[in-house]
């Protein structure tokens, strides 16, 4: 099962109303995606707690329906 | 979750100062991500364990636990999570990782 485009910004936008989302289907086959996302949610953690946020905000997903989100999280 | 799993995990990264928990083998990856990293740490001629999680469905989904990180690759520095793919390209590029070598007293030499 995959994960449309418009479906993981959502359920980010839902944990981070703030956050600008740019998100590219890498491969075309919705399953190996990129996503930049920038929020005043991410400033002062580190790498690790920032990218946490994201997998968190994809409740579970990340791993199972989604098999590949390659990520760059920048404080807004 | 469960003990024993947590034990072999913790031994792996006591047996082993840069513990890479990937799938496939440094060797032969199968993976793009898994390999990325194992490419970054080999140019760097960084020693260290490839632990092929598919090899081990336990190891495999205890990982993610043991660091409440829901992908593999992840790298370990001295039991320290570094970071996945994403994070260890991104150190890598900006020097941090060769900083985080450093500061861990992990020998590595830029090819």
């Amino acid at each position: 099962m995959a994960l449309k485009i418009e479906e993981i910004k959502s359920l980010i936008k839902e944990s981070m109303p703030d956050a600008e989302i740019i998100i590219k289907d890498l491969a075309g086959d919705e399953n190996h995606y990129s996503a930049t996302i920038k929020s005043k949610i991410f400033s002062g953690k580190s790498k690790i707690e920032q990218h946490k946020l994201v997998y968190k905000a994809l409740k579970g997903k990340m791993g199972n329906e989604l098999h590949a989100l390659a990520l760059n999280t920048m404080e807004n | 979750m469960n003990e024993d799993i947590n034990i072999k995990i913790k031994s792996l990264m006591d047996q082993n100062e840069v513990c890479l928990f990937m799938k496939g083998t440094p060797e032969v990856p199968q993976c793009g991500f898994s390999s990325a990293i194992s490419n970054v740490l080999k140019h760097l001629n960084v020693k260290f364990s490839g632990v092929n999680v598919l090899e081990d469905p336990k190891i495999r989904e205890g990982i993610k636990i043991y660091s409440d990180w829901p992908t593999i690759p992840q790298l370990y520095i001295k039991g320290e999570f570094i970071g996945g793919c994403d994070i260890i390209k991104e150190m890598f590029e900006k020097g941090d990782l060769q900083k985080k070598l450093k500061e861990k007293d992990i020998s590595y030499k830029e090819n």
